[in-house]
């Protein structure tokens, strides 16, 4: 479909689902905890203003509820809850190092082309206006899920899963315009429980590991044993032994 | 016949008008940039005085500088003039912009800057040697980031011709296009790298550690000094009229009467001194960066332009 034909508001909802894909993309590239949660509050706001226009074009009620459980949870409550924990953990000034940024970035490219492949025969079912932005909530679903796997600290990790969220929330919005109230309120009260346990679940692995770097859990072995460190297993040369 | 002959005139007029005013906005941006800072601000034809003064005075050459890096003053200028030519500053549809289009521009200026490269090696200091390399880093990565960016404005104008282009933007009226902004980001940002300003080099300095573009043309004096200067205000001048030909193309005179290209040259001159207050503040809030962060700079400038063309293709055609 020609954008010059649509609506205004039907272009501005296009608009500002390409700007909530750059946002995954900024995540992506972003290794400073601080900024990263900053952008994720930003993808939430950019995603509650596609809300609002959606609801304004389809004239569903029930999507500025959902906007503004987005504005309220996305935008203020769950990164003032991540902002406080990493000041907590003293980790606010951290930077992670990605080892390919150019690689990770056109890897993420890869994955909107796949997504829209994958979106085509959804698109071509739809007859929605903003049908197009189908293969963009799955591509912010998919970069989530690469922030995720590519991303060493739990903060990074936790913040693809939620992100994951917010492609999933979009992929509603713009497909079906929006779950049903329940099921949506359903989904808010879980992610805002999952931010609370990931706190808990960072004290414990900076208990335990003195960092919330998730590679040292590759080293977790058997109880009893002791760890098979490289470490160690450099420290125990043969002349230790002798 | 006599039509003919004024639209080359006209086309003429156009060049001339760039060429001459690039160093003022080069003025302008200087001046703005000292407000800014809270420095004295010299005049905005400052420019001028100084390539006045530099076309006077002697030249020195390095005993051991071959006929090339005599030559090259003059090929930089002449490539320089040429992209100057085939970009509409305040009419379309000119008989230099149907001869060259997007790609022959960027052409243009990858020959200059060869043989600025190929200048800088020519005498065989240090120096030299040292901007040559890192401005070919630079341009190796600029330059694709600056194709895939006038790809994605091509592939909505279906045309890689700058006056079908800005013809089609007009038409069209007003679109909310996301591969649009996108492609205007990396644009502003290959442009920030190719004129050597503030993030990627500073031009005001000439700090050994920093240098890139006057690295390469530290042995130059006189009038040939003055040519690269001029020539690199009117890069900047080109790229500033990119920007705006592409983005904000509305006041460019389609036709050749007498009030529409007087509306023409005011809104050019408008929306220049506008982008040049934009790039001021964007130089004031940034600090140069190291050049070891240019190459993931410039990654990000092409991740954005890659991002407008997927843009332009899943929202704006797909489906």
């Amino acid at each position: 479909m020609a954008l010059s034909s649509l609506s205004l508001y039907s272009q501005a909802i296009i608009l500002f689902a390409a700007l909530v894909l750059f946002s995954s993309f900024v995540m992506l590239a972003q290794t400073r905890m601080v900024p990263l949660i900053f952008t994720f509050a930003w993808q939430g706001l950019l995603m509650a203003v596609a809300t609002v226009l959606v609801a304004i074009v389809s004239n569903h009620k029930h999507l500025y509820i959902s906007a503004a459980l987005t504005v309220a949870l996305k935008v203020g409550l769950i990164p003032w809850v991540l902002y406080r924990l990493s000041v907590r953990l003293d980790m606010n000034y951290d930077t992670e190092v990605i080892k390919h940024p150019s690689l990770l970035l056109l890897g993420g490219a890869g994955l909107v082309i796949f997504s829209y492949f994958i979106a085509l025969p959804i698109v071509h079912l739809s007859g929605l206006a903003t049908r197009n932005t189908i293969a963009v909530s799955i591509a912010v679903e998919l970069l989530g899920m690469l922030i995720m796997s590519v991303r060493r600290t739990a903060m990074a990790q936790v913040i693809g899963f939620m992100s994951m969220e917010n492609g999933l929330f979009f992929a509603a919005v713009v497909s079906t315009y929006g779950m049903p109230l329940i099921v949506e309120l359903g989904v808010a009260f879980d992610v805002m429980v999952a931010s609370i346990l990931f706190g808990v679940f960072f004290f414990h692995l900076r208990d335990s590991f003195d960092s919330l770097d998730v590679s040292h859990l590759n080293l977790l072995s058997e109880a009893n044993e002791p760890a098979p460190l490289a470490e160690t297993a450099v420290a125990t040369t043969p002349g230790e032994h002798t | 016949m006599n039509s003919q002959s004024i639209v080359w005139a006209l086309a003429a007029a156009q060049t001339l008008l760039f060429i001459l005013a690039a160093p003022l906005l080069a003025g302008w941006v200087k001046r703005i940039k000292c407000h800014q800072q809270n420095r004295a601000a010299p005049a905005v034809w400052q420019p001028y005085r100084d390539l006045t003064k530099l076309l006077k005075k002697n030249m020195v050459l390095a005993g051991n500088a071959s006929w090339l890096f005599r030559a090259v003053p003059y090929i930089i200028f002449g490539a320089t003039l040429l992209a100057a030519a085939a970009v509409p500053l305040i009419a379309v549809h000119l008989p230099t912009s149907a001869i060259a289009d997007v790609i022959v521009l960027v052409g243009f200026f990858a020959l200059a800057r060869f043989f600025t490269a190929l200048a800088a090696l020519d005498i065989g200091t240090a120096f030299g040697g040292m901007g040559a390399s890192r401005e070919m880093t630079v341009a190796a990565l600029a330059e694709p980031a600056m194709l895939m960016a006038v790809f994605t404005l091509a592939m909505t104008a279906h045309s890689t011709n700058l006056s079908v282009a800005i013809e089609t933007v007009l038409q069209a009226g007003l679109v909310l296009r996301p591969s649009f902004l996108f492609a205007l980001l990396a644009l502003a940002m290959v442009a920030v790298a190719e004129c050597g300003r503030i993030p990627v080099d500073n031009p005001a300095t000439h700090l050994e550690l920093t240098m890139l573009h006057e690295a390469m043309i530290l042995e130059y004096s006189g009038r040939h000094l003055a040519l690269i200067e001029w020539a690199a205000q009117i890069k900047l001048m080109i790229y500033a009229v990119l920007i705006i030909d592409f983005f904000l193309p509305w006041g460019i005179a389609s036709e050749f009467s007498t009030g529409a290209l007087i509306v023409g040259v005011v809104a050019a001159t408008a929306k220049l001194m506008l982008l040049a207050m934009l790039l001021v503040v964007w130089e004031t809030v940034l600090a140069k960066m190291r050049l070891f962060r240019v190459p993931q700079f410039l990654g990000f400038a092409f991740m954005l332009a890659l991002l407008g063309m997927l843009t332009n293709v899943v929202l704006e055609t797909g489906g």
